[in-house]
């Protein structure tokens, strides 16, 4: 009897103990893809610059030619694609998991629009710009994520009602853009794509500091949480019988994606699909060996990386990454419209 | 249950009609007289007459293609909704939210790049594919797996094609400066640039999409009490559904060719109109086309208004107008209906 019981154990903790190696290696591969995105970003454009003047470049050296190139074209890009790839694949596959639904993500019902119009208003109306608008963007999203919340709300807010009140909003909001847009007194067409579709064109160094403190705040409120989102993963009963306080767990979930979200896009706008994207990838690659947060928010960066990449240099025109990612996205996207409807709602 | 007031009798129908009809006539007067400029009466009378001597006289002369295209559109637009939404017994239907118009959009923007063509009777026939296409693709999608298509995998197979195709249509236009200018209007949703020439262009897709709807009209009220009663009545289930998608396909398609895509009109008003006339298609066709022209002169007119001496386009009007009421139909629903 007791060797039995041992036995069990011992076969719990192996099992316990593959499933973190398991994921351990897959963070360490992903790692060293961002990695690889990263360099090639600052190494490989219309020229090659070699590895050791890059290094030297970043070591504060000034190097003729590969300064600039580097410095104030390539490195701005390559920080702000990667925190912005990290923001949205954390929060996408955080909204994902709260609301059991893949196509739940910030980018389907309506929460990145949301902030995206916030960020349009406050630039093109209110003339604000740098921290404000972020801020801005933030209240506003929050304020949108709520709203959705609470329309969704009779006797429980239901996950499917949730979703398509979403939908809702964000047409209405998506016109709202449009609109705004129209209102501009110089209506630039790059301009007013970076905030229908996302675009890191226009990336600055100085950008990345508000980026780094939501994700460490926000990011780091939502990793501090993991057990809880995990546990949601197997429905608000189950989760709440195994002791997760779930409307906490849920009001955390919102607050910190929506902060995620509104930051990045008030610098770079929405950009299409990457939120959606990474969760169901982390999903595939992870299955159900560990957390999806930090794998979704590296696969996250890996994306929008190789998405700015193929759309600088590797198409006939260049096109900024929102399209990019969108066009990606879209096979994949009714691949898993199908595979959900066969399946039932899941990730 | 949908409530249905005029249950009693049809006399109340006929009534009803012909104040809708009354509130349409008014609508089109409004939307005459009321613009940027203001016209004096005598104005608005000579320019009826084809007078084009004062500043006014022409501003009204301006706005009648526009008028014409408003019913003839937010008319097909209605008609098109309700027809969606009985083929598909979902609350949710409509030529927007399911993608459609952003596929007749894709498919006018892939022609105006690649193939050069510019003639709007060309792109009637490339918009009226596009919206075949998405309309059977979002159909596809939604009712594969298990049990009938719910709203929620309507609304999320048209969202989710909408977003892939809007971004598609971004990557085909980005690179052509030289259609640039014309795509990103045209994209907006409007009323505003239309000519005699190109309503005359679009009307007979338009009346052919009519007279299918009134064919199949009766057969509509059989097939909503499930299929398999519609079969046992006799009807060709298939058949009827087929007639009653094309001729939705062709309206909202000729529509978006020589509008835009504009969204929340087909939504909207079948649900008005089921409200008041209750769920026999018969009646409930003809209230929605008339019902989509009055609303989209309505968001015509306050586009004029709001934004003096601007204007906003009718479609950010119909979707401001018509989200919260796609809210309100959502929360009415149970969610096991979802």
């Amino acid at each position: 009897m007791k060797n039995n019981v041992n036995a069990t154990l011992s076969r719990i903790k192996y099992g316990r103990k593959q499933r973190s190696s398991r994921w351990n290696c897959l963070i360490v591969i992903l790692c060293l893809l961002v990695m690889a995105a990263f360099s090639i970003t600052l190494s490989l454009g219309q020229s090659f610059t070699s590895p050791t003047e890059v290094l030297k470049v970043l070591l504060g050296e000034n190097v003729p030619g590969a300064s600039f190139v580097v410095g104030h074209l390539r490195l701005p890009r390559a920080v702000i694609s990667l925190l912005v790839g990290m923001s949205f694949g954390m929060a996408g596959v955080a909204f994902q998991i709260m609301l059991r639904n893949p196509l739940a993500s910030p980018d389907i019902i309506g929460v990145s629009s949301g902030t995206t119009a916030a960020a349009v208003f406050a630039i093109i109306v209110l003339n604000m710009d740098g921290a404000s608008v972020a801020f801005f963007s933030i209240v506003m999203g929050l304020l949108v994520a709520i709203s959705i919340y609470a329309l969704s709300y009779r006797n429980g807010a239901a996950g499917t009602r949730l979703i398509l009140i979403g939908i809702g909003v964000s047409a209405m909001i998506e016109s709202g853009i449009v609109y705004l847009l129209s209102q501009a007194p110089a209506w630039d067409r790059q301009e007013a794509l970076r905030w229908l579709s996302g675009s890191v064109n226009s990336a600055q160094l100085h950008q990345a500091l508000p980026l780094l403190i939501s994700l460490l705040l926000f990011g780091g409120l939502l990793l501090s949480r993991t057990r809880d989102i995990e546990a949601l993963r197997m429905g608000d009963d189950t989760a709440q019988s195994l002791g997760v306080r779930v409307g906490v767990t849920r009001i955390i979930v919102i607050t910190s994606s929506v902060g995620l979200i509104a930051v990045g896009a008030s610098i770079t706008g929405p950009i299409a699909f990457v939120a959606f994207l990474s969760g169901p990838i982390a999903m595939r690659l992870i299955q159900n060996n560990g957390s999806l947060i930090i794998p979704s928010g590296l696969i996250g960066a890996c994306l929008v990386m190789m998405g700015d990449y193929i759309g600088q240099f590797l198409l006939t025109s260049r096109y900024p990454v929102g399209v990019v990612t969108g066009a990606l996205g879209a096979p994949y996207l009714i691949y898993l419209i199908i595979r959900v409807n066969r399946k039932g709602g899941s990730l | 249950m949908i409530r249905t007031r005029f249950r009693k009798g049809p006399v109340t129908r006929p009534i009803a009609l012909v104040i809708l009809f009354v509130i349409l006539i008014a609508l089109c007067f409004s939307s005459i007289a009321i613009g940027t400029r203001n016209v004096s009466w005598q104005e608005i009378l000579g320019a009826l007459q084809g007078q084009m001597n004062t500043m006014g006289e022409a501003a009204v002369t301006m706005r009648l293609p526009r008028t014409v295209l408003a019913v003839v559109a937010g008319s097909a637009l209605g008609l098109s909704g309700a027809l969606m939404q009985s083929v598909t017994r979902n609350p949710l239907a409509d030529p927007g939210i399911l993608g459609v118009n952003i596929g007749a959009a894709f498919f006018v923007v892939i022609g105006l790049a690649w193939f050069g063509i510019n003639q709007l009777q060309s792109y009637v026939w490339l918009a009226i594919l596009g919206a075949g296409i998405t309309a059977i693709f979002v159909y596809f999608i939604s009712s594969l797996g298990l049990g009938r298509p719910t709203p929620l995998k309507f609304a999320l197979a048209g969202a989710a094609t909408s977003a892939a195709l809007s971004s598609f249509t971004v990557a085909v236009v980005l690179p052509r400066n030289d259609i640039a200018g014309g795509a990103n209007s045209w994209q907006m949703g409007g009323v505003g640039g239309a000519t005699f020439d190109s309503i005359q262009l679009v009307l007979p897709f338009l009346l052919i999409g009519f007279l299918m709807s009134a064919v199949v009209a009766k057969k509509l009220n059989s097939l909503a009490l499930g299929d398999d009663v519609a079969a046992g009545l006799g009807e060709n289930v298939a058949w009827t559904r087929g007639i009653a998608w094309l001729s939705a396909v062709l309206l909202c398609g000729a529509t978006t060719a020589i509008c835009g895509p504009i969204g929340f009109v087909g939504l909207v008003i079948p649900h008005l109109c089921r409200l008041l006339v209750g769920v026999d298609n018969r009646w409930l066709l003809v209230f929605s086309a008339l019902g989509g022209a009055c609303l989209l002169l309505i968001a015509d007119i306050t586009g004029r208004i709001i934004s003096r001496p601007s204007e906003l386009s009718v479609g950010v009007v119909t979707a401001f107008i018509g989200a919260p009421f796609f809210i309100w139909i959502v929360r009415r629903q149970r969610v096991k209906e979802l």
